[in-house]
């Protein structure tokens, strides 16, 4: 069983180390194995932290035989975590070159507690650069690929943490969403995974990229191993002032699937032009069987969407020019060999140490904030993400969720949209509104188009997280999109 | 005829908290640590890190700006304000732009006539102070290297902006001065000059004395000192009338004071003028506060100056001028309320006098602050006493207060121990004044003649004898007497 480990999902895998079937060194090393094995294809990792994994493994082993009691939810399970995510002691790059030898000397909170709940951290997934991109092409590393076709891209900024799950390289990681960036690549490469309501899971220790948007999140295979490693990583923290300082609800997942007395929205903005066909026609089918699950479903209109992705584009670039504005040569990083003077080290340390995306949104944000230009720019897209906020209020007077694809096309090939960045922006504009209403969302496995995999998303009420959860749950138990795994895995492990 | 310049003045004045620990963080707030001492990842802007606002630096400013007669904001917010320095880790300052925490507000200053003049605040908002750069040579410019200490970073500041309400670098100095009092008052800020915990901006322009618009402005940066302001006020008000005066125009800029060369340099015209590129911050929530709140902070402010100031001029009648001299410092005035409540009311005014001369005196030839009070209130009533009493005379009093200053004795104990108590003994006065009289014929004589100031002399003489300590009255009456029966036996 040691051997094929990395086939297990996280509450398995817990299950089994908790009865000591399988020690946390086993389950460390199966995915160490699996990782040497299949990630130079994919690019899943930017560091595998396997030394630490390994130790961290045998103390848990240890205190599991000293009959330490409960040692955790996600005790033994190895979880991959996005590169811009800060871990003591294990590189954080955001896959820039700004970090490429950044070593954090404190843990995100998101971190604490996973370890807390006796998690492994096996390694720092690649991403599009500080999180800025919607394919991972834009890592200055090496772009990921898609498991289920390498020549495909799988999604971002979450990459990594996407492609490793789908390739069972972890049963389970951690990624940020700030347009959807958790939720796309898992709709891309097939599976579960979630956007916490805005302040539910501390940003401590999470670089930013835009501060009222950003938020981490679980990806996982099942929607059961989501919401696991969602109840542990969400809670209250004070050293984020923007936390809302409470508990979710606990996910109640089990017993007969069912959406009885669930009233389920379908915003028809979601359905328009640009969408493909195929991806389309997986939507409809799982929207009948959301029906057949008993859900009332009813079409309804969120009639500011076509304003929310251009609202986005101004206020995560604002924000974005303002929070990057760090990384300056001065104290740590990236510092150019050869400048003269303060002002020439600023400029050649940003000019080599930035990717084209991250200096296009800085110069966006900075534009938009600028004397002359904000009431254009930045105070209308705030005053239009006010409107977006009210078309969800109003739309969840009448319904507990609202049922959308995730993307509305699948994962499409490498270096395809490389040269056309609007193009690359509408592949978010499902995903963009819920992060600026603050709102949860979550994508769960629910077809395949042209070969590759489909997401729905379902968007929730604020701190409606666990329903979510739990809707998403019967989907899954009822249908088998999830069990598909890519090609990567035939023919053994 | 020339034209008769009227200086119009504003302040930007910023004030540190003295806050246990850092407006963002909880890193040590303290001066004269080792650099680098005192960073954590949120000031040293290490990536992930969060400002979260302590709740001592929102008391602190809030403080201020009630004791500064400010209205306090029910609804606050921190804003982004950008720029590259490298003293500046985030390269981003979180301040507060166009919803700051207190709003109006006035100052009450007293000047050396003893009238008094409200000065009005636009605002004031709370932000972190930037660290510091220490360049290896004279200055920025001639610096081959520069090195950077953090541990300034993230103190908090309350920027005190004034209205333009000032008209001379007098009144510019008072309203420093009694700002200056008032947060240390409260126990807000140390408010050193000298360490950088109170530093100004002044903007600056001309008009014709009656106009009533206003000039262009200057703004003068980089003043470290009450003098050095008082100073860059004069030059400025120079500088601007030669140039109006020759009919030019002034320039909007931005000038560095030079105070070893006592002149201001251009630092940056209008044009120069950097975008800031201000944003609500989305780290921190607005700042909501119920009139509560309020209340409660308001609750713990001890008595203000300008309460106290009242107290002094109506009950114990000090004048104007010299009850703001004692409201000064907090402690100067804890003093004065002391003495006055051992020594009763009565001898409010005589304190006040010796506390403003004498004491004030002795303080600043030794350098002392207003915390290193040099003398207790009961050796200052003590002597007092022995004045009222006729133990000691004036003059002598003036030797026992220097005496206690120094042994830190009081006022009874000095007297016996040296000597010094009043000879009022009639008999051992008379000999005195025989003695003198009968060895000065001198003077017998041009008391004779009718100039009566030669009595004064030979008190003069008594008082040398007696090294101070005789009677006055009672000489006089006495050397009067022995002329008399001189003359009378000729």
């Amino acid at each position: 069983m040691a051997g094929a480990a990395h086939l297990l999902s996280a509450t398995r895998l817990n299950r089994l180390f908790n009865a000591g079937e399988l020690s946390a060194v086993e389950i460390v090393e199966a995915f160490l194995n699996r990782i040497q094995k299949v990630d130079p294809k994919i690019n899943a990792f930017i560091t595998v932290a396997g030394e630490q994994a390994l130790a961290r493994a045998k103390k848990l082993d240890a205190r599991r035989k000293g009959g330490a009691g409960e040692l955790g939810s996600l005790a033994g399970v190895p979880i991959a975590v996005k590169d811009n995510i800060c871990t003591d002691g294990i590189r954080t790059t955001c896959a820039s070159r700004m970090l490429e030898e950044y070593i954090p000397p404190y843990d995100a909170t998101v971190v604490e507690r996973l370890q807390a709940a006796g998690a492994i951290i096996i390694g720092k997934t690649n991403m599009d650069e500080f999180a800025m991109g919607s394919s991972g092409e834009h890592s200055a590393m090496q772009p990921t690929r898609n498991p289920w076709n390498l020549e495909k891209i799988p999604g971002g900024s979450s990459s990594g943490s996407a492609a490793a799950v789908a390739a069972a390289e972890a049963p389970a990681a951690l990624g940020s969403d700030t347009g959807g960036s958790i939720r796309q690549p898992a709709a891309m490469c097939g599976v579960v995974g979630l956007k916490p309501t805005y302040g539910l899971v501390s940003r401590h220790g999470v670089v930013a990229f835009a501060s009222s948007l950003d938020q981490v999140g679980p990806l996982a295979r099942n929607v059961e191993d989501c919401a696991r490693v969602f109840e542990v990583i969400a809670g209250p923290d004070r050293r984020d002032a923007t936390n809302a300082g409470r508990y979710p609800q606990p996910v109640k997942l089990g017993g007969e699937p069912s959406l009885k007395g669930v009233r389920l929205g379908v915003p028809r903005e979601y359905f328009g032009s640009g969408i493909d066909p195929e991806v389309k026609a997986c939507l409809e089918e799982a929207i009948a069987h959301l029906e057949e699950l008993g859900a009332s479903v009813e079409e309804c209109s969120l009639p500011h969407t076509e304003y929310a992705l251009s609202a986005f584009y101004i206020i995560a670039p604002a924000e974005a020019s303002a929070n990057l504005a760090r990384f300056d040569g001065v104290r740590y990083g990236y510092r150019t060999p050869q400048a003269g003077t303060l002002n020439e080290m600023y400029e050649k340390t940003r000019q080599e140490g930035f990717g084209a995306e991250v200096k296009r949104r800085i110069m966006i944000g900075t534009y938009a904030l600028s004397s002359g230009y904000y009431d254009a720019y930045y105070k209308k897209a705030q005053q239009v993400r006010t409107l977006v906020v009210r078309d969800f209020a109003t739309a969840f007077a009448k319904y507990d969720a609202l049922v959308t694809p995730t993307s509305p096309v699948p994962a499409w090939n490498l270096g395809e949209k490389m040269d056309d960045p609007l193009q690359m922006y509408l592949a978010d504009v499902c995903t963009i509104p819920v992060n600026l209403a603050g709102l949860p969302a979550v994508s769960v496995p629910c077809g395949m188009a042209g070969g590759m995999p489909v997401g729905m998303q379902l968007i929730g009420k604020q701190f409606d997280d666990p329903k979510l959860l739990q809707y998403a749950w019967a989907f899954e138990k009822t249908t088998s999109y999830h069990e598909a795994r890519p090609a990567l895995d035939q023919g053994g492990q | 005829m020339a034209t008769q310049w009227e200086s119009v003045i504003g302040l930007e004045v910023h004030v540190e908290l003295s806050t246990k620990t850092k407006v963002w963080c909880s890193c040590k707030n303290e001066f004269g640590a080792e650099p680098n001492t005192n960073v954590c990842p949120v000031c040293l802007a290490l990536p992930g890190s969060l400002p979260v606002l302590n709740a001592q630096a929102l008391e602190y400013a809030m403080k201020a700006g009630l004791a500064l007669n400010c209205e306090i904001a029910s609804y606050s917010k921190f804003d982004r304000k950008n720029y590259y320095y490298a003293d500046l880790p985030a390269g981003y300052q979180i301040s507060q732009y166009d919803l700051p925490l207190c709003r109006g507000g006035y100052v009450e200053i007293t000047l050396k006539d003893g009238t008094t003049k409200r000065i009005r605040l636009h605002h004031i908002h709370l932000e972190n102070d930037a660290g510091k750069l220490v360049h290896a040579g004279d200055d920025v410019a001639s610096a081959t290297t520069s090195l950077v200490d953090l541990n300034r970073a993230g103190v908090p500041l309350i920027e005190i902006v004034t209205e333009p309400d000032m008209r001379s670098a007098e009144e510019a100095l008072a309203f420093l001065t009694k700002l200056r009092s008032i947060v240390k008052w409260i126990g807000v800020s140390d408010a050193k000059m000298e360490e950088g915990s109170m530093r100004c901006d002044i903007n600056i322009s001309l008009r014709p004395k009656g106009s009533q618009e206003f000039g262009t402005r200057a703004e003068v940066k980089n003043v470290n000192s009450f003098s050095a302001a008082v100073r860059a006020i004069e030059y400025e008000i120079k500088r601007q009338a030669a140039i109006l005066e020759s009919g030019g125009q002034v320039e909007q800029e931005t000038r560095s004071w030079q105070d070893a060369k006592g002149i201001s340099v251009t630092l940056r015209t209008k044009e120069q003028a950097e975008d800031y590129r201000y944003f609500p911050d989305p780290d921190l929530p607005p700042v909501v506060l119920t009139p509560e709140d309020v209340e409660a902070v308001r609750g713990k402010l001890p008595e203000l100056p300008d309460s106290v100031m009242a107290r002094l001029t109506q009950e114990y009648g000090l004048s104007a001028y010299d009850a703001s001299v004692i409201v000064a410092e907090k402690e100067y005035a804890q003093w004065f309320d002391e003495a006055v409540k051992l020594a009763g009311k009565e001898y409010a005014k005589s304190i006040a006098n010796w506390q403003i001369n004498e004491l004030n005196r002795v303080m600043n030839a030794k350098g002392l602050g207003p915390d290193q009070i040099p003398l207790r209130p009961e050796q200052l009533v003590g002597m007092l006493q022995l004045m009222e009493k006729g133990t000691i005379t004036g003059k002598i009093a003036k030797t026992v207060f220097e005496k206690m200053v120094e042994s830190g004795k009081d006022a009874e104990t000095i007297v016996k121990e040296e000597g010094l108590s009043q000879v009022a003994d009639e008999a051992e006065l008379r000999k005195l004044a025989e003695e003198v009289v009968a060895s000065n014929p001198k003077g017998v004589e041009d008391w004779k003649a009718g100039r009566k100031g030669a009595a004064q002399w030979f008190v003069g003489q008594i008082m040398k004898k007696t090294r101070g300590r005789a009677n006055p009255q009672l000489a006089m009456k006495l050397v009067e007497e022995a002329l008399e029966k001189a003359t009378s036996q000729e």
